[in-house]
């Protein structure tokens, strides 16, 4: 049942006023009485013994309140893959050893920001260094030193996936390639630099305001970490300043915040830098892909083989899901009747790469999708055509992996090579002009219960209210996507009331119902989304009977939940307002209010998720041959993410995307040098500003997915990943010059012309 | 290093704070005046999110020290609108148009685009993209924001002069 006047609809984020008027809270806006301010001690050098720590001078300075170092800690590991214990291999302050240049060694609590940097600066650590592994190729070598004594020649993980006969696909192909990729690592560059504050409370409990994507896990985290009940730790998110994945895990400040106000009986607050996130937070997973595929004659996919070592800087942090989703996106998109993946996650002396916008889908696809553009080339097939020859369709199967419920690839292709000119454009080939295609898939949300929650998945309670109001209260995380909206509408969609009608309360771990995993992996809509819907149904279960009873009407009446009424449909005149309707429930039930729980946890759906959305994109692109510079003219996608819950939502996560996908293609990345980041500012690492941004034209496709909630799945994700891919054929049509190491640069540009010597 | 007191009017409300002299203006609004909607996202002139105005200049907060809006008026992204209830045609806009994600840039994008509008009432597009050429948005990919700025002139036009 479709609600249209909200479902669908474009209207506002309902958190916009506080926004532009400043109002909205993050973090760092909030100071409590006797609040201390921590500074962190990193390591200077990417990999040590760590000797001897004399914090004596930094505890004596004036102001002072609390110095710790990894010895002073309960030392628990930790990590978000709780299902395998080995996996958790950091610890909340070093013990022993440190593996990158930043990690966390020792923490200060002081009366002011300045005094506790300087109490820093006074920490003495003897290091003993040991060898630095700056690439996998090096730290995979033989005899190379172990980063973590427990994995086997630096490999913390494997993932293998297998099916169909790949001997017997290459053997019949006509046509077989194999290339090598290499991607790399890149900043989430969130606006809002990491901040947490903690604040003791009775009893030894402690609560922790946080700018995280992932509430429930942090409770977890911290609570096993400082060694407390779950229940003793608090954890509340007010606005997050974007996330994109570099916000979901557990961070060392946040436990150093939350141990040292236990401590101190103080409040204390850490503040990242923007120096601290570009130096030592997470990144993308850089990584060599090696791709070997196999086509008949006629176009037609034969077999694959994908091969993938990630780069994982010191630590596992997701390494473990990105692994695992690499190897998915390898063989989306298209029918591969035989296809081998080999992922492993390797160690090395760096900053540790986590989750980030794509999760794995960049890399691959950038990977997958250039060969498709090779392979087209060679064959002598258009890339469109050779595309739709073998695009997925609803109800494929991958085998052992998932069964694709929706899918609008083919028409999103033809789409968008109708609205992007394409058959023209790719014929008349103006000097220097050229246009490129690459696509999508993405998942809504992972099956795969790696943090092993007890809990559901998500989780909903809707209380309503005989004054016409109602009350959601969940876990689910809003960083800036905007599910605080969403998720009001589809409540308000299911009980016919007005959004506005209806508080939220959301991500406060002591408050709102048992539990939410967080946003990451595209979940929150259609998990969170179907919680709610479960939810909302239970209540109308509740209100419905006085409908019934009231006007003594007839078994075969449906009862209709719509602009603020409860009714029979067949006879809209009997019935009530929805408050009026609350109230004589509530009158019935003796003065019981009518709160439900709903939830959602995905059951029977393969190993990686519930729902899959997809998409096709074009990029016109201009290369000036002299210098080298690409300028990109246009930007066109269709893409098929299920019914839109809100329109201007898709929209904004579509731009987002194109922005954060045409960094990755052309002009971010990280400039290191022994595992020293060099560019720490925002001069030096350049992300795309307004004049930057191409225009874009966008296109969604009519698909209803039977798993989500109102026929929604994914739709913030998976387009930051065909944007190179089609930036990347682009510059090859333009040019013929064929990037297989992003980012484009000019340089690589003019060396690929044979202008500039390499 | 000795306090220096400083008068200030921000907002419209003027102020006397002793503060050390090296701090920026973007940290005693923030920390003294409890004024947090101008936010610190770089804190070295990169970002633009603590964009306010001096004088009717905009000015990177997080660059500027406290002691230079001596006696001089600053407005937030907090003193912006008329009243509580009504919000300025460029808010308004920002937030009909979608404009607005985590909101982190925000205050400083309006504040940017206050600017660009009071030299240049009906700027083209292109000229609102180079207005807002120094305010980073990780989240909008920007359209959103030059439509609500587009937007935002056409309702502050004199009425007939607007497109
Ligand atoms: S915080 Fe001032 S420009 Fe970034
Ligand atoms: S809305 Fe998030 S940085 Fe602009």
């Amino acid at each position: 049942m479709k609600n249209p006047a909200i479902i669908g609809a474009s209207i506002p984020r309902l958190d916009a006023r506080q926004k532009v008027t400043g109002q909205a809270l993050y973090t760092d806006d909030l100071t409590l009485p006797g609040m201390l301010f921590g500074a962190i001690l990193r390591s200077p050098v990417p990999h040590a013994r760590i000797k001897r720590i004399d914090v004596s001078k930094a505890k004596a300075l004036a102001g002072v309140k609390d110095v710790v170092t990894g010895a002073d800690t309960p030392q628990v590991k930790f990590g978000n893959w709780r299902l395998v214990p080995d996996s958790q291999d950091e610890l909340p302050l070093a013990v022993d050893k440190v593996r990158f240049i930043g990690d966390e060694v020792a923490a200060v609590a002081a009366l002011d920001k300045e005094t506790a940097l300087r109490a820093c600066s006074l920490i003495e650590v003897e290091y003993e260094e040991l060898p630095g592994y700056f690439s996998v190729e090096d730290s995979t070598q033989e005899g190379a030193a172990l980063i973590h004594a427990e994995s086997e020649g630096n490999v913390s993980l494997a993932r293998k996936i297998k099916y169909g006969d790949l001997e017997a696909g290459f053997a019949q192909a006509d046509y077989v390639r194999e290339d090598t990729f290499r991607v790399h690592a890149v900043s989430h560059a969130y606006l809002e630099p990491c901040s947490s504050l903690a604040a003791p409370d009775e009893g030894g409990r402690v609560t922790l305001w946080t700018s995280t994507q992932v509430p429930y896990i942090v409770q977890c985290l911290l609570a096993s970490t400082l060694g407390l009940p779950e229940n003793h730790v608090r954890v509340i998110k007010l606005n997050t300043g974007g996330g994109f994945g570099g916000k979901m895990e557990l961070r060392k400040w946040e436990f150093c915040a939350a141990f040292m106000a236990v401590r101190t009986g103080r409040p204390v607050k850490f503040t990242l830098r923007r120096a601290d996130e570009l130096a030592s937070g997470r990144r993308r997973h850089g990584m060599p892909i090696r791709s070997k595929v196999g086509f008949s004659k006629d176009g037609l996919l034969m077999a694959k083989d994908f091969d993938v070592l990630l780069d994982g800087g010191a630590y596992n942090s997701m390494g473990p899901t990105a692994t695992f989703l690499c190897g998915n996106f390898g063989a989306m998109l298209y029918r591969y009747p035989a296809y081998r993946y080999l992922g492993r996650h390797v160690y090395t002396n760096k900053p540790p790469a986590g989750a980030m916008r794509g999760f794995g889908a960049p890399q691959a696809l950038f990977a997958a999708e250039t060969q498709m553009n090779m392979a087209a080339h060679d064959l002598g097939i258009d890339p469109i055509d050779l595309r739709l020859l073998n695009a997925m369709e609803t109800g494929d199967e991958i085998p052992e992996v998932a069964t694709i419920s929706s899918c609008g690839f083919k028409e999103s292709l033809v789409k968008v090579r109708q609205m992007s000119g394409w058959d023209v454009k790719r014929q008349e080939k103006k000097p220097g002009h050229g246009i490129g295609v690459g696509c999508y898939s993405f998942i809504s949300g992972g099956v795969f219960n790696w943090f092993n929650t007890k809990y559901n998945f998500a989780s909903a309670e809707v209380r309503v209210f005989e004054d016409g109001t109602a009350h959601l209260l969940t876990m689910a995380t809003d960083i800036g996507q905007g599910s605080d909206t969403v998720l009001r509408q589809i409540l308000a969609a299911e009980l016919g009331i007005g959004v506005d009608k209806i508080r939220l309360t959301a991500s406060d771990t002591a408050v709102t119902p048992k539990a939410d995993l967080g946003t990451w992996g595209s979940r929150v809509t259609l998990m969170a989304g179907n919680a709610v819907v479960q939810a909302a149904k239970k209540i109308k279960e509740m209100l419905i009977p006085v409908v019934f009873g009231h006007f003594d009407l007839n078994q075969i009446h449906d009862i209709a939940f719509e602009n603020d009424r409860v009714f029979s449909k067949a006879r809209p005149d009997k019935g009530f307002s929805f408050g009026e309707c609350v109230y004589k429930a509530l009158k019935g039930r003796r003065g019981e209010p009518l709160t439900a729980f709903g939830a959602y946890t995905p059951r029977n759906k393969g190993l990686v998720s519930p729902a899959f959305s997809f998409g096709a994109q074009v990029a016109e692109v201009e290369v000036d041959e002299q210098t080298g510079l690409i300028q990109v003219h246009k930007m066109y996608t269709a893409h098929d993410c299920g019914v839109p819950i809100n329109k201007m939502a898709v929209e904004g996560q579509l731009e987002g995307s194109i922005h954060m996908g045409l960094g990755y293609a052309l002009m971010e990345d990280f400039v290191m040098k022994d595992g020293r980041t060099l560019n720490t500012t925002f001069l030096d690492y350049k992300i795309a500003t307004a004049q930057d941004m191409p225009p874009s034209q966008s296109v969604e496709i009519d698909t209803y997915e039977p798993e989500g909630p109102f026929g929604a799945k994914e739709a913030g994700e998976g387009l930051v990943s065909p944007t190179a891919p089609a930036i990347a054929e682009g510059v090859f049509h333009a040019t013929g010059y064929r990037c297989l190491d992003l980012p484009i640069t000019p340089p690589k540009v003019l060396q690929g012309l044979g202008r500039l010597k390499g | 290093m000795a306090k220096q007191t400083i008068e200030i009017t921000v907002n419209g409300d003027r102020y006397e704070v002793a503060i050390d002299p090296w701090r920026s203006l973007a940290e005693v609004l923030r920390e003294d005046l409890r004024l947090t909607g101008t936010k610190i996202g770089c804190n070295q002139g990169d970002c633009g999110a603590c964009t306010v105005l001096i004088n009717g200049r905009s000015v990177s907060s997080c660059l500027t020290l406290a002691v230079e809006a001596h006696q001089r008026e600053v407005t937030t992204i907090e003193g912006l609108a008329k009243s509580p209830q009504e919000l300025h045609p460029i808010q308004e806009a920002f937030v009909e148009k979608g404009a607005v994600q985590c909101g982190f840039c925000t205050g400083g994008m309006i504040m940017s685009a206050k600017q660009l509008l009071d030299k240049n009432p009906q700027p083209t597009e292109t000229e609102i993209r180079q207005g807002l050429s120094g305010n980073l948005c990780r989240c909008t990919g920007y359209n959103k924001i030059v439509e609500a700025i587009g937007d935002a002139a056409r309702r502050l036009a004199p009425a007939g002069e607007g497109k």
